[in-house]
């Protein structure tokens, strides 16, 4: 069973209390953008084989949206932090690399 | 290859069964091949099927990184329907249970098809009025289905409770030569014929890179060596995304895990496929007496072939409202399948930004009742650059905003 820990309220919440919400990070095209951006924007995913950033809810407790790190390979959880971030903070970056010393931000 | 037959297994109990030969070959990789097909699942073998068969197209290999078949196509409930609500999905799915009917006396495998019938049950009155619609599409599509009343689905299958307290059972679609197949058969039965034609099957062989040059496919690299080849077929299911990354493009798809799960074998006591797509469960029973039941997907990427508990505990807390007689039977085994999912849950047969490079996947949680239509239509695409089948699938769709939309009518498990 999944368990992530709410950055918000703390509780190491598992999966039943949670409501996944796929990819994070995503960067958001609207009118005007090339049909590559819209496309890439609203379609195609990396659905990363290994280190995967994405969005959780706490739909059973405080209800908020966070982000979390987790490996699509094995289910192991690198952390979670705040929703309110354009980019994996600096100590989740460390946590990942600590564990996956090949792995870089940009694959 | 010698011919299964009757006759054949009185010539062999002759011999004390010694003379039977090796379904299809073991061999090593040539340096290069016309066509390479990736991922020797249900759908990558009856491609490499259809394109010897209907296009003589023979010096192919189909490069399989575990086990034949050992992937989601010998990890599914086996339900074969066709009763799609947009054109293109019914003539692609109505072509591949039309093989079916067939598939054993073309391969001369038995693949056990078993057209038992199946019920898609209306438990609200959005679903009553989805399946009515998608009835009137079918008779207009000419696949054969039925709206039936409750009396009906209680006659049909006299183990259900029409009744259910929180949902109770309203109608459902009805399509008589929807049923099952072994599907394990489906693909050794496949196997066996390609390697009849001269085509190689080579299992424990990853492909780990995709070469090319000037924007044309020469080869892939694999962990037995560098092979060439003319043009390349992409059909690995949940790992899609992953294989098209080494061919230089991405694919509007989530891997995720689904799950089914068998009880211990009883008396036959149900002898249609039941799908119950509200409450996310469905059930038949196979021939060994298993209850073989699935229900829906889980909510997060996912590559590791194991799901969540809670989706069993959800499945089996509604197919029990439905079925009471289930509540006292054992489960005896449990399983998960990574499932390649599309955002308007159509598949994609495809040429790609690549030249040489075709792609088959997206099938999700429904692509085993399409294993020979998908074979069909993407072997006609690799071979001539156009299939009429295939034709609505390509993966340019999605900037065009020409969606298969199927998420309405079949969203879920099936
Ligand atoms: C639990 C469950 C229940 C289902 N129930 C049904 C159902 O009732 N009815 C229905 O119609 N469908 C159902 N499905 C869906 C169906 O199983 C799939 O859509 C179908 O089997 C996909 O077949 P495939 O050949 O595309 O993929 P697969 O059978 O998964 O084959 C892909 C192959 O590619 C190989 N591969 C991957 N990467 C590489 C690589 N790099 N190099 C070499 N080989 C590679 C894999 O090892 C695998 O063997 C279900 C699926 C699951 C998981
Ligand atoms: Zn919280």
């Amino acid at each position: 069973m999944l368990t992530l820990k709410c950055p918000y309220c703390g509780v190491q919440a598992c999966e039943t209390e949670l409501s996944p919400g796929y990819e994070a990070h995503l960067k958001r095209f609207g009118p005007g953008s090339s049909d590559d951006d819209f496309e890439t924007y609203l379609f195609t995913r990396p659905n990363v084989k290994g280190v995967h950033f994405e969005r959780w809810r706490h739909a059973y407790g405080c209800g908020k949206w966070f982000l979390a790190a987790r490996c699509t390979t094995t289910l192991e959880v690198f952390g979670t932090y705040s929703a309110q971030t354009p980019a994996p903070p600096a100590e989740i970056i460390e946590a990942i690399k600590s564990k996956r010393p090949d792995w870089s931000p940009e694959t | 290859m010698k011919r299964y037959s009757a006759f054949a297994i009185a010539r062999e109990a002759a011999n004390y069964h010694q003379g039977w030969e090796r379904a299809w070959a073991k061999r090593a990789p040539k340096k290069r091949y016309d066509a390479i097909i990736i991922g020797a699942g249900g759908h990558g073998l009856a491609s490499a099927y259809y394109l010897g068969k209907n296009h003589g197209i023979t010096n192919v290999a189909v490069l399989e990184k575990g086990w034949l078949g050992g992937g989601n196509t010998g990890r599914n409930t086996t339900i074969i329907r066709s009763n799609y609500l947009q054109d293109p999905s019914a003539a692609i799915y109505e072509k591949a249970r039309s093989l079916y009917e067939t598939l054993s006396q073309d391969l001369n495998y038995n693949v056990m098809f078993s057209p038992r019938g199946v019920i898609m049950l209306a438990q609200t009155h959005h679903e009553v009025r989805g399946y009515q619609r998608t009835a009137h599409a079918n008779a207009l599509q000419g696949v054969k289905t039925e709206w039936i009343g409750p009396e009906r689905v209680k006659q049909l299958c006299p183990i259900m409770n029409i009744e259910g307290p929180r949902y109770p059972v309203l109608g459902g679609l009805w399509q008589a030569r929807g049923g099952t197949a072994r599907h394990d058969a489906v693909a050794w039965g496949y196997a066996r014929a390609c390697s009849d034609m001269g085509m190689d099957i080579i299992q424990q062989c990853e492909v780990t890179g995709v070469t090319s040059e000037g924007g044309k496919v020469t080869g892939v690299q694999t962990s037995l060596g560098d092979i060439g080849c003319n043009s390349l077929g992409i059909v690995v299911a949940g790992h899609s995304s992953h294989v098209a990354e080494m061919a230089g493009f991405r694919l509007p798809i989530e891997s995720v895990a689904l799950q089914a799960l068998v009880s211990e074998p009883i008396k036959p006591c149900m002898d249609v496929v039941v799908m119950a797509n509200t409450v996310h469960g469905y059930m038949s029973q196979s021939d060994k007496g298993e209850m073989v039941i699935g229900g829906g997907t889980d909510g997060y990427n996912n590559y590791t072939q194991r799901g969540s508990f809670h989706h069993i505990e959800e499945t089996v807390r509604a197919l029990i409202e439905t079925f009471p007689m289930i509540s006292r039977l054992k489960m005896l085994r449990q399983w998960g399948g990574i499932v390649d999912v599309t955002g308007d849950r159509s598949p994609i047969l495809s040429k790609t930004p690549l030249e040489g490079c075709y792609i088959n996947c997206g099938w999700g949680t429904g692509g085993f009742k399409a294993i020979p239509g998908s074979g069909f239509g993407f072997a006609e695409l690799m071979a001539k650059g156009y299939s009429p089948l295939t034709a609505e699938f390509g993966m340019e769709r999605f900037r065009e905003g020409r969606f298969i939309d199927e998420s309405v009518a079949a969203g879920v498990a099936h």
